[in-house]
């Protein structure tokens, strides 16, 4: 079965065949679920005039922030950009253009894009800003527009455990928009915590099948918490 | 007197039936979960991905795998439920959450929302705003009746761009409760001490006020 052992061990191979202009979608809420070490290798390459499509563009200085310290993002597809001074100067500066999609919407899009549906009504977003120039459609007398599906060029995804197939499960809310970027990328890159035989995964509870993925590899992680909360005892 | 912060936290879980399925967004609505009544089961969703969100964790619980929608470390309760953003908002967008308690910029007498941008600022982004407007069936906008300067946020018509159009039905203030319908704000309850003149004062869009306007009634 060599031909579905999808495991690299070199995060070089992990990402070759990424070039300038490329599309990158990626897993993450915040800085919970990232790819923080396929976001690296990114950087290293130094590939540029990116579109990158992910909930949030990391913080200053870790997850997808670091790309823009090079300025290797030359659009940013989110739905809340808000934690990132770089990313406010240079989109300020007209050096970065953002696209601002709802969260839902955004994951929708991923979702259509991987399972072959090039466009899909929401009533999400009709009557704002988010509206304008989309076209509107009465189902059952409510408006909605018509939001497209995004492909990726590469979707780089960061989940707990996978085999060498490429079946993926995710731990806790660290899951959020990885199975769907997972679903979108012409070429789907998984970095994770644990390389587990097959057959150790049950197989009802896989959460990314691995038809959907191409390339697994295994990396350590920082895991950075962006705003801890406690209670005390 | 105007309602404290909490006070408002604690008049929407009132409105909090056993059972239901709650959504609260950033700030005040927040807090809400901290006013829920005792025997009242409710199962809090989480946009990210988290339905059955459980309190903040002691230090030695803390999981960066594990957070809410406001990129918080949360505990999940015993029976709840993790899934991706598209099932998460699957939910949302398909009406299967009960209640959406929300902040607001403005709101009018149509029930327009404007939430998330304030032109000539940065704007940072709705987030999962505009899915919460436009999913949910029942949604409580909380918000303070007018701005520091006096000027209302009760509106005709909402003069920022809008977050959602024609979603909200009832806003709680620090002033009133209040019910949208037929193109105008309906005063529902009044806060403690507040008289109808203020509210009418304080409120831009179409006021309708019944003969009585009781006032809240909110645990010491």
């Amino acid at each position: 079965m060599a031909g579905f052992n999808k495991v690299v061990t070199r995060y070089a191979d992990a990402m070759a065949g990424l070039e300038d202009g490329m599309t990158v979608i990626a897993g993450g809420f915040g800085l919970c679920g990232i790819p923080e070490n396929l976001i690296q290798e990114i950087k290293r390459r130094g590939v540029k005039d990116l579109t990158v499509v992910s909930n949030n563009c990391g913080v200053d200085g870790f997850g997808l922030g670091i790309l823009l310290e090079d300025r290797q993002i030359k659009t940013m597809i989110a739905s809340y950009v808000g934690e990132n001074a770089l990313f406010e100067r240079q989109l300020l500066d007209g050096e970065l253009e953002v696209i601002l999609t709802p969260q839902g919407t955004l994951a929708e899009k991923m979702r259509a894009a991987g399972a072959g549906i090039p466009a899909f009504f929401t009533a999400t977003g009709y009557g704002t800003p988010i509206g304008e120039g989309k076209e509107v459609r009465e189902f059952d007398g409510r408006p909605y527009i018509l939001e497209e599906a995004i492909k990726g060029d590469f979707a780089i995804v960061k989940a707990w455990k996978a085999d060498r197939y490429g079946n993926v499960v995710y731990r806790h809310t660290a899951r959020n928009f990885n199975p769907l970027a997972a679903t979108a990328g012409k070429i789907t890159v998984v970095e994770v915590e644990e390389l587990v035989e097959p057959g150790e995964l049950d197989p009802a509870e896989i959460h990314t099948p691995g038809i959907y993925v191409d390339r697994v590899i295994k990396g350590s992680f920082e895991k950075r918490i962006e705003k801890r909360t406690v209670r005390s005892r | 007197m105007a309602l404290t912060r909490e006070q408002m936290a604690q008049r929407v879980a009132q409105e909090i039936q056993d059972g239901s399925y709650v959504n609260l967004g950033i700030g005040i609505p927040t807090l809400v979960a901290n006013y829920i009544p005792d025997g009242i089961d409710v199962m809090l969703q989480s946009e990210n991905g988290l339905l059955g969100m459980g309190r903040y964790p002691y230090d030695d619980e803390v999981d960066a795998d594990m957070i809410n929608a406001g990129k918080e470390t949360v505990t999940a309760i015993d029976g709840a439920a993790i899934f991706d953003s598209a099932e998460s908002f699957a939910m949302i967008r398909g009406g299967h959450v009960d209640l959406t308690v929300l902040g607001a910029f403005e709101v009018d007498v149509n029930g327009n929302i404007a939430s998330w941008m304030i032109p000539g600022k940065l704007v940072k982004g709705m987030g999962g705003a505009m899915d919460l407007v436009a999913g949910a069936e029942n949604i409580i906008c909380t918000m303070t009746h007018a701005s520091k300067h006096g000027e209302s946020k009760l509106l005709s018509q909402c003069e920022l761009p809008l977050t959602g159009a024609g979603c909200i039905r009832r806003v709680l203030t620090d002033l009133a409760f209040l019910e949208i319908k037929d193109g105008a704000f309906h005063l529902l309850e009044r806060a403690p001490g507040v008289s109808v003149e203020e509210i009418q004062r304080l409120t831009a869009g179409k006021l309708i006020v019944p003969d009585n306007v009781p006032e809240m009634q909110l645990d010491a």
